[in-house]
């Protein structure tokens, strides 16, 4: 993926700008990334900041008459933004590897040269946290995965997905949050729910959340 | 309340769509045409964001079970009610036990059916519109079906026939050829990632709308636009109008049931003032791409507002002559 050196700001048509951050997909920038979220969040004019990798989109309630304002306003946050710490909860995540909805498991194993349990013992150790909510209700885009388990995404996407699958696309993963199109390969499943509109916060993780993922079964 | 009879193809109830739940993951849905679901509205003294149904195939046929007021507005129509024709963007008027019939859409791609106050369904997150892939909002977060039966708000709305001129002929674009639409873009993020023969291929090319196109994206065919070198972004919010270029350089419009986030490169960003084009253009016809300024961009969407100001005006105006008499 292109690292920028400094930050890029572009134009969504009149209903939204994109900033992008330079530098790593780490820990630390997304914390910025936050930091920069909660701010302009209460700006005028502005509906919603959100959060994505490194980056953050700026939806208008009303499309500002000139952007230049905007777009300082954004650069000289984006210098004094100290990384906001978000202390977010710890889930536990009881994950069956393998079987019919993670049925990439073995794939992934001969695609990076390694054996089932190795992948899934290399996936389930670290501590990932929730960088961003996207794509789909209740969405989690992941930080922390081990770079031995990358696999890139698939050239042509899968019409449906079992919803809780888990999966890794590029250097990412992450679990799906109900059924739907997928470029990425699912390597096991969870029974959690992550979104439910009747909720007072509609989806279960936040920013800043942690998972780790726990070796419920592995089907071979 | 009223029944639905028949229905072709995912017909759903919409608003104006959920605007405020991209950082939980949850799109915008919504009208397609938003514009002509605010006609339909403004025509029966609604609130203009009230619920109705968007009718993407016919036939659609469905009964009254009370006296209301409705308003068909969007694609140019042939419907009759208890054997009467209704003309396009019109406000009409159905006794309890009259069906209406929707027999052929001649021109457009979405019909919008208001109703005198509004489809009832609940508020979920902010909208009534359906959310597809999280199935909630709308009628049970799904398509409608035969055998639905959808509630209605009370209406106070006055019940004389009614028409207004369609939004395609008042904000009708100048050059645009019978079977190609235009719109205007404003280039995003990766346009100069694009060499400037790619570029120009971009704007010149009438793209065939194909098949593969819904209410989550429109994929386009034509020559295939490339980066100068293949882009991979880190992923990122968008929102409706932002034409992604995936690997193969075939254009995809997201649309209404997109994702709140994607990765592919980014030419360009459909205005506002225009989408609702999009939503009209059918499957198979032409679309070309016309650049403008964010300046020109907010101009477009001040001259649609002006459009929306005259008909509230000119329902107000008629009403009020008509309670005089």
């Amino acid at each position: 993926m292109t690292t920028l050196d400094r930050p890029r700001i572009s134009l969504l048509g009149t209903s939204a700008l994109l900033f992008e951050a330079p530098g790593a997909f780490d820990l630390p920038h997304q914390r910025r990334i936050w930091a920069l979220a909660a701010t302009a969040s209460k700006w005028p004019g502005i509906r919603e900041a959100i959060p994505g990798i490194t980056n953050l989109m700026l939806t208008f309630e009303t499309p500002p008459r000139e952007l230049d304002t905007l777009f300082a306003a954004l650069n000289d946050g984006w210098d004094a933004a100290e990384g906001l710490a978000i202390g977010g909860r710890e889930i536990r995540l009881p994950v069956t590897y393998g079987g019919e909805v993670g049925s990439q498991l073995q794939s992934v194993a001969d695609h990076c040269g390694l054996s089932v349990d190795d992948v899934v013992s290399i996936h389930a150790t670290p501590l990932y946290t929730v960088f961003a909510l996207g794509s789909h209700p209740g969405y989690c885009y992941l930080g922390g995965m081990d770079p031995r388990i990358t696999m890139p995404r698939r050239q042509t996407p899968l019409q449906r997905s079992a919803g809780g699958s888990v999966s890794i696309g590029g250097s990412q993963t992450g679990v799906s949050a109900s059924p739907g199109p997928s470029g990425w390969h699912a390597i096991g499943h969870t029974s959690w729910t992550f979104f439910d509109p009747s909720w007072p916060t509609p989806a279960a993780l936040a920013p800043g959340d942690t998972i780790r993922f726990e070796i419920e079964r592995v089907i071979r | 309340m009223i029944e639905i009879l028949s229905v072709t193809g995912p017909a759903s109830v919409q608003d104006l769509g959920r605007f405020d739940q991209s950082r939980f993951g949850v799109g915008t849905s919504g009208a397609m045409d938003d514009v002509a679901l605010r006609a339909g509205n403004i025509l029966l003294g609604n609130d203009e964001n009230a619920a109705g149904i968007e009718i993407p195939m016919l036939p659609f046929k469905l009964r009254f079970d009370r006296n209301m007021a409705f308003a068909l507005t969007g694609a140019d129509v042939e419907a009759e009610i208890a054997g009467r024709a209704i003309p396009p963007w019109w406000r009409s008027h159905a006794r309890a036990g009259d069906i209406l019939t929707v027999k052929a859409m001649p021109r457009g791609a979405r019909l919008y059916l208001a109703f005198g106050g509004g489809i009832d369904v609940p508020m979920v997150l902010g909208s009534r519109s359906t959310q597809f892939r999280g199935e909630f909002g709308g009628w049970h977060g799904r398509p409608l079906q035969p055998g639905d039966i959808l509630p209605c708000a009370a209406s106070t709305t006055t019940i004389g026939e009614l028409g207004v001129e369609p939004a395609e002929i008042t904000l009708a674009r100048p050059n645009a050829a019978a079977d190609e639409t235009i719109v205007r873009v404003v280039i995003a993020g990766e346009y100069d990632g694009f060499d400037a023969a790619t570029q120009a291929l971009f704007w010149s090319s009438s793209w065939k709308i194909t098949p593969q196109s819904n209410r989550y994206g429109y994929r386009l065919q034509g020559p295939a636009v490339k980066p100068k070198a293949p882009i991979e972004k880190r992923s990122h919010g968008i929102v409706p109008g932002v034409i992604q270029i995936p690997p193969n350089g075939q254009p995809i419009i997201q649309m209404r049931d997109a994702q709140t986030s994607g990765g592919y490169p980014k030419i360009a960003t459909v205005i506002r003032a225009d989408l609702w084009r999009v939503g009209q253009a059918r499957l198979g016809s032409k679309l070309r791409f016309e650049q403008t300024a964010y300046g020109e961009a907010l101009a477009a969407e001040a001259e649609m507002s002006a459009y929306l100001e005259r008909l509230r005006t000119n329902v107000r105006l008629i009403e009020e002559i008509r309670t005089c008499r």
